[in-house]
């Protein structure tokens, strides 16, 4: 259950910005997690209200923007879906590619009070 | 709650102790992760709104603090010529025989060091120490992983010596160590031969982040119906650099290429 430890990275991080910002409480928190980031939303979502209890982010509204996995070929260039971490080239059925996108695992804003 | 370990109480922070020691008193341990890095944003955006609400654009990696540290590791073993090893499996597989039986037979070449990770109990730790191999053992309490602060607390109590091997047993686990750099040179992934070959696909996330699969108790084999080279294909579907050891910790068995690419990478 290593989302709890993520949940308490974001409770950090919007405690630590909220100060910075010298205001008081987190009305909304935008994160950004890719579909290949390792992380289960639903074990998110269940450990959340208590990672957040007695922070600056209790009350808050979560908003979550998923980022879909893509990936590049090496071997023929093909820019691809990837809904899981091993798939394979559509077009040339090859292992090896790079990761554009879908690692993701960002707190991307706050809005304070 | 403890943000290291992700237990519920304070209570149940990892601890981090050599064979003999006591049981820290709760409290007094400290988390070197809570704030003595800071990480400075002057890119900062803020955009008043009415009611006073004001939107920070943050764009900050929530694993930040781990990789930070975990980059400050890095650069220690650097400096002294450490080669450290992350070794990550289920529960099981043999990352403490593979390692007691690497010790025992290649003590006398390489100075060895040992960080065991393990909810409970300092029994991995006693194995290594009764080998004469200086051991530390963290305990996470409920924490189902390690983190690089953890392992930044116990190199320094380690106190490790120039040109030497530092091999961290992570807590058995396939799923979430597999998010955390410690700053380790080489992850290096177990699996045994009674797991199931397409245990890859199944926790890719571990295979995808390794560089080096042991096969282990490859002694078994006689009795079982696993296909070696479909475990193989599996895994090089998720991670096609892997490089495997195929394995008995129990016979000794495939055990000399791994000296051998260890030996290799020390020097």
């Amino acid at each position: 259950m290593h989302e709890l430890s993520i949940a308490l990275g974001i409770v950090k991080i919007a405690e630590d910005e909220t100060v910075k910002a010298k205001a008081k409480k987190v009305t909304k928190i935008e994160l950004e997690i890719g579909e290949l980031s390792g992380v289960e939303l639903e074990s998110l979502n269940f450990v959340w209200e208590s990672a957040i209890k007695d922070s600056v982010l209790e009350f808050s509204k979560k908003e979550i923007n998923i980022i879909k996995g893509k990936g590049k070929c090496i071997d023929c260039d093909t820019e691809f879906d990837m809904k899981f971490i091993y798939d394979t080239c559509p077009k040339c059925n090859s292992n090896f590619k790079g990761i554009l996108q879908g690692k993701e695992l960002r707190v991307k804003a706050l809005e304070v009070i | 709650m403890c943000g290291t370990c992700g237990c519920g109480s304070d209570t149940n922070g990892p601890s981090i102790l050599k064979p003999g020691e006591k049981e820290h008193v709760h409290g007094e341990h400290t988390h070197s992760h809570e704030n003595d890095h800071h990480h400075h944003h002057d890119g900062h955006h803020t955009h008043e709104h009415s009611h006073k609400h004001k939107v920070l654009e943050i764009e900050q990696d929530i694993l930040q603090n781990n990789e930070v540290l975990a980059a400050r590791n890095k650069g220690y073993f650097e400096a002294k010529n450490i080669f450290a090893l992350n070794m990550v499996s289920s529960p099981g597989s043999g990352k403490t025989s593979i390692l007691e039986r690497t010790l025992a037979d290649l003590k006398d070449e390489i100075p060895f060091y040992v960080i065991e990770g393990d909810q409970q109990t300092l029994n991995d730790a006693n194995r290594i120490d009764a080998l004469n191999i200086p051991v530390i053992q963290i305990n996470t309490g409920k924490g189902c992983h390690l983190e690089s602060d953890m392992i930044f607390d116990a190199v320094k109590k380690l106190d490790i010596k120039n040109d030497a091997i530092l091999m961290i047993e992570n807590v058995g686990n396939l799923v979430c160590p597999s998010m955390f750099d410690l700053g380790e040179n080489k992850r290096v992934v177990i699996i045994s031969t009674t797991e199931g070959e397409d245990k890859p696909i199944k926790y890719p996330d571990m295979f995808h982040t390794s560089d080096v699969c042991i096969i282990n108790k490859i002694d078994l084999l006689p009795y079982l119906n696993i296909d070696i080279d479909k475990l193989k294909n599996y895994a090089l579907q998720v991670n096609p650099n892997l490089q495997f050891f195929e394995v008995s910790a129990t016979t000794g068995e495939g055990m000399d290429a791994w000296y051998k690419w260890l030996k290799k990478n020390v020097n």
